[in-house]
């Protein structure tokens, strides 16, 4: 008897692997639930705002003017205009954000003065969209003499987005295993050649991943380009191409869904789910062309 | 001429010279890097001095005070008779509207790294990262508007509440918005521990919700109170979604119903309506000043902290 006992109770859990099995599991599917929790409301909101947005979602909606005050009609005006500001502040942001990081990356030695730049990089990124409108009506509107204007609005945005390039540039440089570099300086290589020859080479589409996200960060922002360029109604000649000129204020879709969903009375009630869900639409896609690019970069990757 | 075969011409030749243009392109695109470099600081700065620039007129006339603007929560800034710029319910509703998204995403934020981190399987924790990433993508506008249209008549319905866009609306979208930064800074702070420290766990019998509880959670215990520092920035920061959310009174809030105005917000409420040069215009930058001031803090906290980390 006492041996059928022993052997019984040597595969039974003793009650405290019973606990510890049932805490794993409780605390297993309280993570997953908290997890799943953040999935929950990007599925229903995109949901909700497709089904609102349905009456006016169409091609016609994209390339049309705005007509009765904004009450009716399309968004072109504004959809060209973010397309402006968005390529502008990727002309400026872009080169110098990427040559930052090969400075942070690949000169900086770890000294309190490239620890100052390190710090600034990440204060740029926590500075508040707001205090850069500010910033960019100070500086660019009234100190430089833009007026309000598309220059003023972009190069406000190419500030406001550059870290976002050093962050994900840095990261791109960071992968390149430092073994490449050893074996270039080896040859007699300058640090420049090495950059040129080997370090970028390997880091471009990583890079490239960076500026795709700058373009969608700068095009769903709204607070800088409020009070340095962007205006709620200009008129454009339909059809054109290229509508605006560099001084001129222009229309942008995230302050199009402002308008549209508060300053305006009485606008077709699908309107303002439309403008949402192309805004989103554009930023998710340029998005999710990122994320692809860097999932087709990782299995490509050699090392 | 110590090293023979440094002057021996048949086993090294003479040193390949590069032509002068390409020294002094390379040395002239090397000053441009480093001047791409600097120029973070320059831009940190200048962002500073612009603003500062435009407040200065009414920090340093005789008719304002600092204390009032700071603890006063008087803001009467289009008065007639009594003009006053107190910024008090303006602060304490930044920081209820933050204090109250941060109480809903640092739970579900950091309960969510861990299951990342810890828990799921490589094609699940792929697929989680890509839905945080698309939902840190989402623009600010895009989240008021949905706090506008979507929660406010969710709160309506729930609470009773007369209006929807108020304190707990601003709240629900600020953690909607700042949980995908506390998860992926706080899943970089769960993976710096090192594996010895897991497996050292299980090998003396450890489940792993032991594991994160009695490990992981003190290992890396700097690095999520960095992750929550940084959710706390981006939230005092954000603008436009508070600005659409939140409703638009100025006022010390009394309940969770109650509508409140940011720091954020009554800038870019009031901004468009103050007249260039005036002493309200002025007061508005010196608020970006004070904004500016808070994240610099928050955000040089987040990063000693972090490095506190590197360095252990």
């Amino acid at each position: 008897m006492a041996v059928v006992s022993l052997a019984a109770t040597r595969f039974t859990k003793t009650a405290l692997a019973a606990r510890k099995e049932r805490a794993e599991a409780v605390a297993k599917w309280a993570f997953f639930g908290m997890a799943v929790a953040m999935i929950i409301p990007l599925v229903a909101i995109i949901a909700y705002l497709l089904y609102r947005a349905a009456p006016s979602l169409s091609l016609e909606f994209l390339v049309e003017m705005p007509r009765r005050g904004m009450r009716e009609g399309g968004i072109w005006p504004a959809f060209i205009g973010t397309l402006y500001l968005v390529v502008i502040s990727l002309a400026v942001s872009a080169p110098i954000g990427v040559l930052a990081a090969i400075y942070l990356n690949e000169y900086a030695r770890d000294t309190w003065f490239n620890r100052l730049i390190n710090l600034a990089v990440i204060n740029l990124a926590g500075v508040p969209s707001i205090v850069h409108a500010l910033f960019g009506l100070g500086a660019f509107v009234y100190a430089a003499k833009f007026g309000y204007s598309i220059v003023a609005a972009s190069l406000t945005l190419a500030i406001m987005t550059l870290p976002v390039i050093i962050a994900s540039t840095r990261e791109a440089l960071a992968s390149v295993p430092m073994a490449f570099r050893e074996a270039c300086w080896n040859v007699g290589a300058t640090r420049w050649q090495t950059i040129k020859a080997v370090v970028l080479p390997n880091s471009i589409s990583g890079i490239l991943t960076g500026v795709i996200l700058q373009v969608s960060r700068a095009a769903g922002e709204t607070a800088p380009i409020m009070f340095t360029g962007a205006v709620f109604f200009k008129a454009i000649q339909p059809g054109t191409v290229f509508p605006y000129r560099l001084q001129d204020q222009c229309m942008a879709l995230s302050m199009h869904l402002y308008t549209v969903s508060t300053q305006i009375p009485n606008v077709k009630e699908s309107i303002p789910y439309a403008t949402a869900i192309v805004l989103l639409g554009t930023v998710l896609l340029v998005n999710v062309s990122a994320i692809g690019l860097r999932v087709w970069l990782r299995n490509r990757k050699r090392w | 001429m110590t090293d023979p075969a440094l002057s021996n011409p048949r086993t090294v030749g003479p040193r390949p010279r590069r032509r002068a243009w390409a020294v002094i392109g390379e040395r002239a695109l090397e000053t441009v890097i480093r001047a791409s470099g600097v120029s973070a600081i320059l831009f940190v700065l200048a962002i500073f001095f612009f603003v500062f620039r435009e407040a200065a007129p009414v920090l340093f006339s005789d008719d304002f005070n600092f204390l009032e603007f700071l603890f006063s929560a008087q803001w009467y800034p289009t008065s007639d008779i009594n003009v006053r710029y107190g910024t008090w319910a303006l602060t304490v509703g930044s920081f209820s509207v933050t204090a109250l998204a941060m109480v809903l995403a640092v739970p579900f934020g950091l309960g969510a790294a861990i299951y990342i981190s810890e828990f799921s399987g490589p094609r699940q924790r792929e697929t989680l990262k890509i839905t945080i990433e698309l939902l840190a993508a989402i623009p600010s506008v895009v989240w008021g508007f949905i706090g506008l249209t979507v929660m406010s008549r969710i709160i309506v319905a729930l609470t009773g509440a007369p209006v929807g866009v108020n304190l707990l609306n601003g709240g629900l979208i600020l953690a909607l918005m700042s949980v995908p930064i506390i998860v992926s800074i706080g899943e970089d702070a769960l993976k710096a521990v090192p594996d010895s420290y897991r497996e050292a766990a299980q090998a003396l019998g450890a489940t792993r919700w032991q594991i994160v509880f009695r490990v992981l959670l003190p290992a890396a215990k700097n690095g999520l109170l960095a992750a929550v520092l940084l959710g706390v920035g981006r939230a005092v920061g954000e603008t436009m979604a508070v600005l659409m959310a939140t409703g638009h009174a100025v006022h010390l809030p009394h309940s969770l119903v109650d509508s409140v105005r940011t720091l954020t917000a009554n800038i870019a409420a009031e901004l468009g309506e103050a007249p260039v040069g005036s002493s309200h215009y002025q007061v508005l930058f010196l608020t970006g000043v004070l904004l500016f001031c808070i994240t610099f803090a928050v955000n040089l906290t987040a990063d000693l902290v972090i490095r506190g980390v590197r360095r252990k």
